[in-house]
């Protein structure tokens, strides 16, 4: 089944309440995925800085890491701890050499996303459980998406929770399920892109990555996946300043989306829109099959 | 008039005392407040009572209905009137995926627009709606009618069996086995008094065509297999 959040804000008087209301949304869809959760937060980029969200099982993986950075690297890096994840900020210009340097080094962490807005938290639990564990509603920001995950397409783990990264301040959450994605793994991979996971979104969220690479925008990416993705999805994509909503041609899935002058948002359904501001005045709607709405700002 | 406020009590009760009600109902005007998108509002009612509903629900509002007139004052989820027996449910908003889906009788209004299925399977539930249709709407659909005062999507009234569509704008594609067919004058009597029924006053059956069944789908015909 799943849930989907989404919140980008027009008006930027509204980033403060960012986390509170995308935490609200997400609070509604527990019922529609159960079994994991997780979203991602577009915060306000500082200049010249990256993030990269880690995750690891055993958090006592993160102590010392900033340290170790910088003795085997001469990299200088800050490390935030929440529970199971944690976040490290460093020059943009060192983000492949760290990237590079964690996977080898410290394989027991998994990272989650990067990027210079971007932060990814997901695990397996309740929704509002991994809502706030990780501090969901303190968070700011433009724009943010959640996902509750009832799993089909693979197994129950923080790794087949979506969002899923796979390109610099991308993400990408789902619900359905895609049948073309091991032939189009394998063709992406053999384009170098890389996976982590069986999972079948997780091929959606690189196919949007490897489009873009090739020069598209988010819209023209997102209007590919009609065409060579073949199954059921609700698709809501964010970039480092864009959000993006496309439905397949059959759309079975529910949506339903939101739009005043102060925000944009989606839910799988209106019960995650009735706490939004001004949901009474709000552009109520139902995306149409197999067209593409983006935003940018 | 009996108000049950959602924000308040829980669907449970507010369907429980619902399915109290017979037809001798004394109490014959509810209004429900802060539905806020809640699935299984007033389901099940089997009364003559008339129910108003202050906001947008989910899922499967109405569904299964005999008897009673319920009304939406927003928006209403997939399946709204879902297998309605009788009665009449009107949707001021829009209604999502599937309304009056399978509904055996009675008459479900959209005022708004309606999404992709309406109808779909439908058996005898009369459906109109003043917006558009989305596309596959009376698949398989049976009997009743569906009228549309708007336009229609994609694959509209694929394997259609008795079932009676009348369009007003423009139809995206017919479904398979689904072919516009003639307004005879009890066309005309019909879908006047359907408007009718539906408060649409200014709108006239002449401004609409009908579709139907070409009737080959029936029965499996092996010269038909790429139709299947």
């Amino acid at each position: 089944m799943c849930g989907i959040v989404g919140l980008f804000i027009k008006n930027q008087a509204l980033e403060p309440q960012l986390g509170s209301l995308v935490s609200k949304m997400l609070g509604t869809m527990c019922e529609r995925g159960p079994d994991s959760a997780g979203f991602a937060v577009y915060g306000t980029p500082s200049k010249g800085k990256s993030k990269i969200t880690l995750q690891s099982p055993e958090p006592t993986s993160f102590q010392g890491l900033p340290e170790r950075i910088k003795k085997e690297l001469g990299v200088a890096t800050d490390l935030t701890v929440k529970s199971s994840h944690a976040v490290l900020t460093l020059a943009s210009d060192k983000l492949e050499t760290v990237r590079d340097w964690l996977r080898t080094n410290v394989p027991q962490i998994r990272i989650m996303g990067a990027g210079e807005a971007i932060e990814i938290y997901k695990e397996v639990g309740y929704p509002t459980d991994v809502a706030n564990r990780f501090e969901l509603s303190k968070m700011t920001g433009s724009h943010a998406i959640g996902h509750t995950r009832m799993a089909t397409e693979s197994a129950v783990t923080t790794l087949g929770a979506h969002p899923f990264s796979t390109g610099p301040d991308q993400c990408l959450v789902h619900n359905g399920s895609l049948s073309n994605h091991a032939s189009l793994r394998r063709e992406l991979a053999r384009d170098g892109i890389r996976f982590e996971t069986e999972n079948d979104t997780e091929v959606a969220a690189a196919y949007i990555t490897w489009r873009m690479k090739q020069g598209l925008n988010l819209g023209d990416a997102l209007r590919g996946t009609i065409d060579d993705l073949d199954g059921f999805f609700n698709f809501v994509v964010g970039t480092k300043n864009g959000f993006g909503v496309v439905r397949d041609p059959i759309a079975c899935k529910p949506a339903v989306m939101a739009e005043t002058d102060d925000y944009v948002a989606f839910g799988s359904e209106y019960r995650a829109l009735v706490n939004l501001p001004d949901i009474d005045k709000a552009h109520v709607w139902e995306p149409e099959p197999a067209t593409v709405y983006f935003w940018e700002r | 008039m009996r108000t049950i406020d959602l924000s308040k009590s829980s669907l449970r009760e507010l369907n429980e005392d619902l399915h109290r009600q017979n037809s001798g109902a004394n109490e014959s005007s509810w209004e429900i407040l802060n539905p806020r998108g809640a699935h299984a509002v007033a389901v099940g009612i089997d009364a003559p009572i008339s129910i108003n509903v202050k906001g947008s629900v989910g899922y499967y509002c109405a569904g299964m209905n005999k008897q009673a007139a319920v009304t939406v004052h927003g928006s209403a989820g997939p399946g709204v009137a879902e297998n309605m027996m009788s009665g009449r449910v009107v949707i001021k908003g829009d209604a999502s995926q599937y309304a009056g889906a399978t509904g055996r009788g009675g008459l479900l209004v959209i005022e708004g627009n309606a999404s992709s299925r309406c109808g779909i399977s439908m058996k005898g539930i009369d459906i109109v709606v003043k917006g558009n249709i989305g596309h596959m709407s009376a698949f398989m659909a049976q009997s009743g009618h569906l009228v549309v005062c708007g336009d229609a999507g994609d694959a509209l009234g694929d394997s259609i069996y008795e079932a009676k569509l009348f369009v007003r704008g423009s139809v995206k594609s017919l479904g398979s086995d689904c072919l516009e067919k003639e307004m005879r004058p009890e066309h005309h009597e019909t879908l006047t008094k359907l408007l009718k029924d539906a408060g649409l006053n200014g709108v006239k059956s002449n401004e609409f065509k009908r579709y139907g069944s070409a009737r080959k789908l029936y029965n499996f015909n092996i010269d038909n297999a790429d139709a299947y």
